[in-house]
């Protein structure tokens, strides 16, 4: 027996008197359903403040969370994609490239930039996972390169935000040589004797892991990253069993012996501020 | 004699020679016009099958299962000199990465590659020719030994990929590769990269850092198998076909990208129709290369080789 009796059946509101919040004042946390303004989210550096899920942000973030006034150089911003090789699946590649341009202001799946951190000179060259996933293509490739020749030049560390589903398979064995590319280098910037922290934040895979972001002087993953060679699904298709719980996260290469740190967000500015001072004396 | 579905019609013609050569040793007829007419005709079917292949065709015919293997190479060419080193110090000895010291010429060459197996016993084993961690690290081990006395290194590049098992994830296969390419470009003695077969990848890419990068004539190297990238990107594997073509994965389409620094012609027919003859020509351009590379410093070359790999690679501003 209700308090209450409905005496019309069903939803009468017309869909144009319907009453809304805006969009985009409330975030609800992908993980645990949690329900917060964006503000506090945005605050909070885009992680939940109940589970601590770090929702997948991009340079312009990463930039602004780790660069003193939110002030830094920008280098090589205008490079783009040649493609190469004219590449055409059920899409042409020009044509892939042409939307992603209109998604977003990317040029490419990658920003360099320099300035100071806590007063500390460093370069920082970040992945954005919005544009073509991510994905390393030739101008992923060159920037980096060209990012590590300015930190030779002004004898300042690096650090690569990774974040990727790995090659650029539209630019083929272009996009495979950014592996050699990036890595020869980093074999430079290593004998100038500059770091390289090399930062995984959801999902480095495929040749970015195969490369540059497991190279790192230091090797720091954001909490619950997936981080691995192979994807997960082509893993559990090669052995034909469910794979373990926690399988390829941060937690488990921290385990396994190829991260040095677990750094959340909140903490990542004052850490690699600590860390480069480390090196400086 | 295995034939590939392109192949057809080179399999009938053969049947027929042997066909007629049984008749003549038979009833005692002489057949030899016959079979000589037959043969010139077999081989210029072969030269035009062979002429004009297809991106895919020669995917297939890198995959030929009766096509010469690294180890079946480095015997040849050492003259069976070559003694197989094993292990990577760490974890274990993996059978898909082979590598030791062998003589050529005699001089004392290091030679690591990728193996695949020849029987259906030995392809478990040598799991198909797809390395783990610890075929790479062996592999970067023994690179470093070679550095260590002054011998140049050889690598034969021949893999599906590097394998994609729980166990190499565990191990870390991508910091494995990405360690050895660090590593390779700063190798202080002279190192020459040949695909013997297939180039997929990471897998290939863990071992083909060198001052000369080269390619057989019917292999191919990308980024992406053709059959994987069919799935990816058209989500279907019926496109395997024109994901060949689109990937430009031929010794032909790396060289005019500047990807690769030469290819190194088959005999007729393919790698697998001729192997005292490829092996023979391997050998020798491994001696007309080294023989150039020895006369450059270390450094320049070390240099020259980062330069190049860094110019790959096509951005407009």
């Amino acid at each position: 027996m209700s308090w209450f009796k409905r005496i019309k059946e069903g939803i009468t509101t017309d869909t144009k008197d319907k009453k809304e919040t805006p969009e985009g004042l409330w975030y609800k946390c992908s993980s645990c359903k949690h329900i917060m303004t964006t503000e506090d989210h945005e605050k909070n550096f885009w992680v939940c403040e109940k589970c601590g899920n770090h929702h997948r942000i991009g340079s312009h973030e990463y930039f602004d969370i780790l660069f003193d006034g939110q002030e830094f150089t920008e280098i090589n911003a205008g490079i783009k994609s040649g493609d190469p090789l004219n590449f055409a699946d059920t899409k042409k590649y020009s044509d892939r490239l042409k939307d992603a341009y209109k998604k977003s202001p990317l040029n490419d799946a990658i920003r360099t930039a320099y300035g100071k951190v806590e007063g500390l000179d460093l370069m920082v060259a970040c992945m954005d996972f919005n544009f073509i996933g991510g994905s390393m293509g030739s101008v992923v490739g060159e920037k980096i390169s060209r990012s590590i020749d300015v930190c030779i030049e002004k004898k300042i560390p690096l650090m690569i935000i990774s974040k990727s589903g790995g090659a650029r398979m539209m630019e083929a064995a272009f996009s495979l040589m950014q592996m050699a590319k990036t890595s020869a280098k980093l074999s430079l910037l290593a004998q100038a004797k500059l770091p390289y922290i090399s930062f995984l934040t959801d999902p480095p895979t495929g040749g970015v892991t195969a490369s540059f972001a497991m190279l790192g002087d230091l090797n720091i993953a954001e909490p619950k990253a997936l981080i691995g060679f192979a994807g997960p699904r082509v893993v559990k298709e090669t052995i034909g069993k469910d794979l373990p719980e926690g399988f390829q996260t941060s937690e488990f290469l921290l385990e396994k012996g190829f991260l040095d740190l677990i750094v959340s967000r909140p903490e990542l500015k004052q850490k690699i501020a600590e860390l480069l001072l480390m090196f400086k004396n | 004699m295995v034939y590939l579905e392109f192949e057809k019609s080179l399999e009938v013609l053969s049947n027929e020679i042997e066909k007629i050569k049984k008749v003549g040793s038979d009833s005692n007829v002489d057949v030899s016009k016959a079979v000589t007419e037959l043969e010139q005709k077999l081989k210029d079917k072969r030269t035009e099958v062979y002429t004009n292949l297809t991106p895919w065709q020669r995917v297939q015919v890198s995959r030929h299962p009766e096509r010469p293997y690294t180890i079946s190479y480095i015997n040849a060419i050492t003259d069976n000199t070559w003694i197989e080193l094993h292990g990577d110090r760490g974890v274990k000895d993996d059978k898909a990465m082979v590598g030791g010291f062998g003589r050529i010429d005699g001089r004392t060459v290091m030679f690591i590659g990728q193996q695949k197996g020849i029987n259906t016993k030995m392809r478990q084993i040598r799991n198909f020719g797809m390395a783990n961690p610890e075929g790479y690290r062996k592999a970067l081990r023994l690179m470093k030994l070679a550095e260590k006395f002054n011998k140049p290194i050889v690598t034969f590049i021949d893999t599906p990929g590097a394998f994609p098992g729980l166990e190499a994830e565990e191990r870390g296969q991508g910091e494995a590769i990405a360690r050895n390419l660090f590593e390779m470009f700063q190798l202080k003695v002279p190192v020459i990269c040949i695909v013997l077969g297939e180039g997929a990848s990471g897998g290939a890419l863990g071992i083909g850092i060198g001052d000369r990068v080269l390619m057989l004539e019917n292999t191919w190297y990308s980024v992406i198998s053709p059959e994987s990238c069919s799935s990816i990107l058209f989500r279907s594997w019926d496109f395997k076909e024109q994901a060949a073509s689109s990937l430009k994965l031929t010794a032909e389409d790396m060289l005019a990208n500047k990807l690769i620094d030469g290819i190194i012609k088959e005999p007729l027919g393919g790698a697998h129709n001729n192997q005292i003859g490829i092996h023979l020509t391997v050998k020798l351009e491994i001696l007309k290369q080294l023989e150039v590379l020895d006369k450059i410093d270390s450094q320049h070359r070390i240099d020259e080789r980062i330069k190049k790999f860094c110019s790959m690679g096509v951005v407009v501003e």
